[in-house]
């Protein structure tokens, strides 16, 4: 009887706290307003993991950067050294080291399939063209952040691979000479360089994500998620303003996304125990040497996340265009949701013009990256980076045309959900 | 002296697992497969760094034949002595020719500048070799020097060519020369190897020699990554927890979503 009365009384204790929060912070209402009365579509499919699943790879790498940076030291002399100490005598530190270094490719793995699942539902069609571009900027500071993090643990591919992106810069007309000396702070990688990179990797760009990717939750809960068939859910609400084919993102996507978070996580500690290095792609072998500026490798690939852009970058002779179709490779998909013409979000209802188009742009995604590691030298490597560099960029350019006079099918009136599946 | 002395103590160790080299080192000669340009073989170096015996061997050909000119700076000799299950005594008396304490790393006295002069090129560190190259050349490597009167050092590489490390394990290999075939010719001659003869007798037998390097390959796999053993029995353990974490997941979600008609 007592029990029962004193748990009462704590609940009211409790009740009477988050009150005195509330006059003072809206918690309770930002609790309402982004999960337990943000409503999202039921119809989600496993596509649609692929947001939280990067909001917690990006947690990950945040909480042991923050690790490694207790025993790292930003120094040419020091910092390969440094990591094998991490490796080898701090306690748990190749746990560590080891998630943040798989955590790098599973964060572009994960953002990868972020940005299909929008390419496939049309995520970034009206009204959601500025969660498309803060998205778009989201990636482009995680590339900033990979490419500098891979500078650290002063490797020959660390630093051959650096030489070679910052020297890109130099392709720039007129300022190109002194751009790439202002951004190496000297006239080659060297100890500066290493420190600065450190500096950006740890600081500047990790803060520059996370407001970001903030923006980015805002603005997906302004305009509400799209959903596999593409029906704005909002237009269909009950008496109460709730949508009919919506439900609340917690307790119901909470509950769904945590068995994503353990499936992806079986297969990150796979990596992580059974194969860091995943075969010389996560940890590449030449990186097991330090960086000597007097020995230059072979073959310098980057990492694979990249290689899609470095082979458009080595398909053209000059350097100078080269680098420019790189960043219009990029720049591009800023304008996606522009380019694409058809009023049909979904894939599940759009004609079969786009579908094949969508289809052949992945193959030479995945091509292009295919190409990328592999040395320059073979003349087939070189034709083949071409056509599919041709075919990558005809994706976007003749969007406007095939997407256009789309053979679409009629979207039906509310979404397609089967209970139980 | 005391070399000889930690030579003697490892082989008798090894004798109880000499058979079964012998017959991993005939299944190994079953399976090479040669560079179709050069027509190296090139073998599957099948170290076992769950062999503890192999390790231990392998640690004492290290710092007997490698050391001389190559340290392993990241590797704590007491760290070495606990994975390889050496007592501390035996450790010191039997690896540490180049060290005072325990807990000192695999460093020596050789110079870069002094190697540099020597051999052309400094003798790199092994701390990392094993995932620098892998263990598969590394294990070729050290097979395949053969007599090259024209080289500093008298040999010559198969898998490196113009190496400048000498053959340090000639006694115990003997000195081969290699046999080349002229294939192609004008601009597309190309030398093919064809096959190795044996000059002088080694030591140890061809079959002993090959898990000799094999032994020192398996310590180098080891020092590349000291913590590979526990990092897979850890992860077993961690994926079970998530396989159970996993289940329990699944039936929260359906628990849950039983009300989304």
């Amino acid at each position: 009887m007592s029990g029962a009365r004193s748990e009462a009384a704590a609940q009211g204790r409790f009740a009477r706290f988050i009150g005195w929060v509330d006059e003072r912070f809206p918690l309770t209402a930002m609790i309402k307003e982004h999960a337990t009365e943000y409503y999202a579509a039921k119809n989600f499919n496993a596509w649609y993991v692929f947001g939280v699943l990067a909001l917690m790879v990006l947690v990950i790498q945040l909480v042991t950067g923050i690790f490694l940076t207790m025993n790292y030291k930003p120094s040419a002399t020091e910092a390969f050294a440094s990591v094998e100490y991490i490796m080898r005598d701090v306690q748990w530190g190749w746990l560590i080291r080891y998630m943040h270094s798989t955590g790098a490719s599973a964060f572009f793995i994960v953002v990868y399939l972020h940005m299909f699942r929008a390419l496939l539902y049309g995520s970034y069609k009206n009204p959601r063209e500025l969660l498309w571009i803060i998205g778009m900027v989201i990636y482009l500071a995680l590339m900033a952040e990979a490419f500098m993090g891979y500078l650290l643990p002063w490797g020959q591919m660390s630093y051959w691979g650096a030489q070679v992106i910052v020297s890109l810069f130099g392709a720039i007309p007129g300022i190109g000479g002194e751009l790439v000396e202002w951004i190496r702070g000297d006239y080659f990688i060297s100890d500066i360089t290493l420190n600065r990179f450190f500096a950006l990797h740890v600081a500047a760009v990790p803060l520059a994500l996370i407001l970001l990717v903030v923006m980015h939750i805002l603005a997906l809960h302004e305009t509400g998620s799209l959903n596999p068939d593409g029906i704005e859910i909002k237009e269909r609400k009950n008496e109460k303003g709730i949508p009919l084919d919506g439900i609340a993102f917690h307790p119901y996507y909470t509950a769904k996304d945590l068995v994503a978070i353990v499936i992806f996580l079986m297969l990150f500690a796979a990596v992580i125990f059974f194969a860091p290095e995943m075969g010389g792609y996560f940890l590449e072998h030449a990186n097991f040497e330090p960086a000597n500026s007097l020995k230059t490798p072979e073959h310098i690939a980057p990492v694979w996340y990249f290689t899609p852009f470095y082979a458009i970058l080595r398909s053209v002779p000059s350097k100078g265009w080269g680098a420019f179709l790189m960043l219009m490779a990029i720049v591009l998909l800023f304008f996606l949701p522009w380019l694409d013409r058809c009023r049909v979000k979904s894939i599940r209802y759009r004609g079969s013009s786009y579908k094949a188009a969508l289809a052949i742009f992945v193959v030479s995604f995945v091509a292009l990256g295919y190409l990328g590691l592999q040395p320059a030298t073979e003349k087939v490597y070189v034709y083949a980076s071409r056509a599919f560099t041709i075919v990558y960029f005809l994706f976007f350019l003749l969007m406007p045309f095939y997407t256009r006079a789309e053979k679409t099918r009629p979207v039906p009136e509310r979404v397609v959900y089967k209970a139980g599946s | 002296m005391e070399k000889s002395t930690a030579m003697k103590m490892s082989f008798t160790r090894s004798r109880s697992l000499l058979q079964a080299m012998l017959l991993a080192g005939l299944a190994l000669l079953a399976t090479g497969v040669a560079n179709a340009a050069t027509g190296v073989p090139l073998e599957r170096a099948r170290v076992d760094i769950r062999d503890v015996a192999s390790m231990q061997r392998g640690a004492r050909n290290f710092v007997n034949y490698c050391m001389g000119c190559h340290s392993a700076q990241y590797v704590r000799y007491n760290r070495l002595g606990e994975d390889l299950q050496i007592p501390e005594d035996e450790l010191v008396r039997e690896l540490m020719f180049a060290a005072q304490k325990p807990q000192e790393t695999m460093t020596i006295a050789l110079r870069a500048s002094d190697a540099d002069r020597w051999f052309g090129t400094a003798a790199p560190d092994l701390s990392l070799i094993a995932r620098n190259r892998g263990v598969d050349y590394l294990y070729n490597f050290l097979r395949y020097f053969y007599a090259d009167p024209s080289r500093p050092t008298g040999v010559n590489n198969l898998m490196l060519d113009n190496a400048a490390m000498p053959h340090v394990l000639w006694e115990l290999q003997g000195v081969r020369e290699a046999v080349f075939e002229e294939q192609g010719s004008g601009d597309s001659a190309q030398k093919v190897f064809k096959e190795f003869r044996q000059l002088t007798p080694g030591k140890l037998s061809p079959e002993e020699f090959d898990a000799f390097v094999r032994d020192t390959v398996a310590f180098l796999a080891y020092v590349g990554e000291p913590m590979q053993l526990e990092r897979r029995r850890l992860g077993v353990w961690v994926l079970g927890f998530l396989l159970v974490f996993g289940i329990l997941a699944y039936l929260l979600k359906r628990e849950i979503w039983k009300d989304v008609k």
